[in-house]
């Protein structure tokens, strides 16, 4: 009986703590179908009165939001790609083969880690404005796709898969290469896979970068189009909501796609590769 | 040769020997290959990654505002550091945030993953809808928070007023904007904490509980005395992360404050993206940078001392 009582009593904190939780999301969709009457009122008001979906060609004809939306796909796609296909070929390098300055090399990928973003932001941001990088793709994606994060953490998958796999299409006369792309590669999708999501919702929300790199609508970003559809809207609260709702949409769909990997990704991390 | 010498050693069936002791050739063979593999990775590592923290050692030294010629500055930039009261403020604010957010975020993580971990049915449902906002764009949410935290009757206010109590104009407010702040944050980063905590808690042996079952351990000592010890690596690794990246905030204060009222919210990272953006005073912000990267090493190597009296690892 108690045991009962206790059981509904956690379900229903559940339920508690899961609605308050989804309130700003919940929110944020609910004003952005709103009327520009009603979202703008002295006293806000949360149920639409009436609803007008017509707020979201609105908010597509005040600024490019599709452009934007497409750039931060080209951004998050273009720096994920690169980052983990070169990580994944250093990684199986510090795992598996024998190269002298193996240790120091991979040394100083490690010391690199604990360093925040902003000591490298201003030399980057000189680096790509002296090359005439600045609003250009390269110049967006390449800064960001080479972290030492990605060869870490595929280097720690790499050496807990077994050398037996390995040494058995060695030993059927593979290369390297043909054994990294045969056996490795398909044992650590799922590590990965992990990587590419962390990477790509990352820099989906990456601002700072994109802010001081793109300054017209060829680069920028929906982190930056959003920031730009304040300043040029000023606080307008349906259709700006409508924006927020529009590029956070997309991202919520991929994590809950994803979320296999994700979860699993938070808890490798947290686990120290447990 | 490398394939004559892999179709010969299934014959002689003792490869072993010959692992110890590769032919030097073969070594040589395999450094080439190990090199082509990082080659991809060294050089855009180099050139975008450790290249600019070297570089930013030199700016930091340097009086350039990106447009003219830069001048030798020395250490002048840190010593500048001294006498100005925006970066007291700004460092005094980053801590302050980490302070509060970085607790409060840790017991709100650790108070969901023990819920879900009550034995739930439907436990992956509850896990993926709490972690819902850390997979949001903070600048899209920060819109919303705003606009929870209107004056008077906003949604927050609104709830405030329920219990009778007459909520401040919180984002506008010298005292109330960087809780504001730190609420919305923890809003945001707890369903990584959650999921950290809730996979620690699943890996903990149930034997451990029904040992002290038997013994007749109260719930709060099995928890002092089971849980904790147990989960202490995940905490460990959840507090060294958050602490990282609080001091690195600055998304939300951009969109929903914009570092004011004042500076009050004026955090370390806006302040060196004002110096270097706004100000093109390129050398001070570097010298800035390196100062935000020189606190974290220190905080984070307290952390790691305080480890190994704190945390318990099975092996």
């Amino acid at each position: 009986m108690t045991t009962e009582i206790r059981r509904k009593l956690v379900v229903f904190t559940c339920f508690l703590v899961t609605a308050i939780t989804l309130v700003p999301v919940v929110m944020m969709v609910l004003v952005a179908f709103q009327s520009d009457g009603e979202s703008m009122a002295a006293k806000p008001s949360f149920w639409p009165s009436s609803w007008h979906p017509e707020n979201l060609t609105r908010a597509f004809e005040l600024v490019p939001l599709g452009k934007y939306l497409l750039n931060t796909i080209y951004f998050a796609a273009g720096t994920t790609l690169l980052e983990t296909v070169t990580a994944a070929l250093a990684a199986y390098a510090f795992a598996r083969l024998n190269f002298p300055g193996r240790s120091w090399l991979f040394g100083i990928y490690l010391a690199t880690l604990m360093i925040p973003s902003q000591v490298t932001l201003i030399p980057q941001f000189v680096l790509v404005a002296k090359l005439h990088g600045i609003d250009t793709w390269p110049g967006m994606i390449l800064p960001h796709a080479f972290t030492a994060i990605g060869v870490f953490l595929l280097r720690q998958f790499f050496l807990g898969i077994p050398r037996d796999y390995e040494e058995a299409a060695r030993l059927d006369g593979a290369n390297r290469w043909q054994a990294f792309v045969r056996v490795i590669v398909p044992l650590a999708v799922p590590a990965i896979a992990t990587l590419a999501v962390f990477k790509f919702i990352g820099q989906w929300n990456n601002l700072l970068w994109p802010l001081v790199i793109s300054n017209s609508d060829a680069t920028r970003t929906a982190s930056v189009g959003l920031q730009v559809f304040q300043d040029t809207n000023g606080t307008q609260w349906n259709l700006l909501l409508m924006a927020a709702t529009v590029t956070t949409v997309p991202l919520i769909v991929l994590f809950f796609l994803t979320q296999r990997w994700f979860i699993r990704g938070i808890t490798m991390s947290g686990l120290g590769g447990r | 040769m490398a394939i004559s010498t892999a179709d010969t050693a299934p014959v002689t069936t003792a490869p072993a020997p010959a692992r110890q002791a590769p032919p030097p050739r073969w070594r040589s063979r395999e450094a080439l290959t190990a090199w082509l593999f990082i080659l991809p990775s060294l050089v855009g590592f180099l050139i975008f990654t450790a290249g600019p923290v070297v570089a930013a050692g030199v700016i930091s030294l340097l009086n350039w505002n990106l447009f003219s010629a830069p001048t030798w500055a020395g250490l002048h930039n840190f010593a500048r550091l001294g006498p100005d009261p925006t970066f007291w403020s700004a460092l005094g604010s980053t801590a302050y945030f980490t302070l509060v957010s970085v607790p409060l975020t840790i017991l709100v993580s650790l108070l969901l993953a023990l819920l879900l971990n009550q034995g739930l049915k439907r436990i992956a449902v509850f896990r993926s809808l709490l972690l819902l906002p850390y997979a949001t764009i903070t600048v899209a949410v920060a819109f919303v928070w705003i606009w929870l935290y209107i004056p008077h009757d906003g949604l927050v206010n609104a709830v405030l007023g329920w219990f009778g109590i007459n909520g401040p104009a919180w984002l506008i407010s010298d005292t109330w904007a960087m809780p504001a702040l730190i609420l919305m944050s923890v809003w945001k980063s707890f369903g990584f904490g959650m999921v950290v905590f809730l996979a620690g808690l699943q890996a903990i042996p149930q034997q451990l509980y029904e040992a002290g079952r038997v013994d007749g351990t109260s719930p709060w000592k099995s928890f002092r005395h089971i849980t904790l010890p147990m989960l202490s690596p995940a905490l460990f690794f959840v507090i060294v992360t958050s602490v990282i990246g609080s001091f690195q905030v600055f998304d939300q204060a951009l969109i929903m404050t914009n570092g004011g009222p004042g500076t009050r919210t004026t955090t370390l990272v806006m302040y060196i993206y004002r110096t270097g953006f706004e100000n093109y005073d390129q050398g001070y912000a570097a010298a800035q940078s390196l100062v935000l990267f020189a606190f974290i090493v220190l905080i984070t190597a307290t952390q790691f001392m305080f480890q190994r009296k704190l945390v318990h690892y099975d092996n």
